[in-house]
């Protein structure tokens, strides 16, 4: 038991944090908290890749002298890619705010929809 | 550690320390990417993840404004999402190969040729990086192609109607 508790715990932590980001995402109304619920939910998948690449007594995936285990690098990789692509769709979204306060002088979903329904 | 700042952002009011928040978070993500082994994802996540995404929350507070009120929803119908999915998820890591075992299927078809060959064939130290530049190439000019076009959608949504009110969409 207590060793099933120990294997899987990293996909319990990541598990945590994606639904911390989904419930950020899904309760606050604020766009930007919204966008920062995402980040958090984006950083969960990270974590899980990356400790599934994790192997017992390796090292960083660098050929050196001396070590012959390695860590799997392909998690690496993807997860490289990915985290530049976040920052980039991180800022499309915020442009995307930004654009949303221009037109309505607020970032909140309820205000939003209140001036909405006042134009109708 | 990063759960408790999750949860502390989940909590925080104020818009601005959600945004500092993240920024810590990040950065305690790229320390256990070190731990993790993965140092090229350490580094990156540090520069790009707490450096860059924190001055660009900054900025868009900067211009939105950061006494922002947050209020909220009624909690019990996410709660209830959330904690469903929840459950399903970690039911499903059941099946899931243990942390660190060595013979997990992930470390056992691709990866091994990379970590043999790629010293002979590509001849930089760094596997990370001898995948990342040379064997996917094209997946990291995909990723430059991905960027640009958010570069260029971010600058056309904040050009296009710079000075434009609402009345006149």
């Amino acid at each position: 038991m207590i060793d099933y508790l120990i294997n899987h715990y990293n996909y319990w932590v990541s598990i945590l944090l994606m639904m911390a980001g989904l419930y950020i995402v899904i309760d606050h109304t604020n766009l930007i908290k919204k966008l920062i619920g995402l980040n958090i939910f984006q950083t969960s998948v990270f974590i899980l890749f990356i400790s599934m690449g994790k192997v017992d007594g390796g090292t960083a995936p660098i050929l050196e002298q001396g070590y012959s285990s390695f860590s799997n690098p392909l998690p690496h990789v993807l997860i490289l890619t990915a985290i530049v692509v976040s920052v980039a769709t991180t800022a499309v979204g915020l442009a995307l705010v930004v654009n949303i306060n221009r037109c309505f002088q607020s970032i909140d979903e309820q205000e939003i929809e209140k001036i909405e329904l006042e134009e109708e | 550690m990063l759960a408790i700042t999750a949860i502390a952002i989940i909590a925080m009011r104020n818009i601005l320390s959600v945004v500092m928040l993240g920024g810590i978070y990040s950065l305690i993500s790229a320390t256990l990417f070190v731990v993790l082994d993965a140092v090229d994802v350490a580094f990156t996540e540090a520069a790009v993840g707490a450096g860059i995404s924190t001055v660009l929350f900054l900025s868009a507070l900067a211009i939105t404004g950061k006494h922002q009120a947050l209020t909220r929803k009624n909690h019990i119908a996410p709660l209830f999402v959330v904690l469903v999915t929840g459950a399903g998820l970690i039911y499903s890591t059941s099946d899931m190969p243990a942390f660190g075992d060595p013979q997990a299927p992930i470390h056992t078809h691709v990866a091994p040729r990379y970590i043999e060959q790629s010293g002979q064939e590509i001849g930089i130290p760094n596997i990370v990086t001898s995948v990342l530049a040379s064997y996917r190439s094209f997946d990291t000019l995909g990723e430059v192609v991905v960027v640009f076009t958010a570069l260029i959608a971010v600058l056309l949504l904040l050009g296009i109607n710079r000075g434009s009110r609402r009345d006149d969409l």
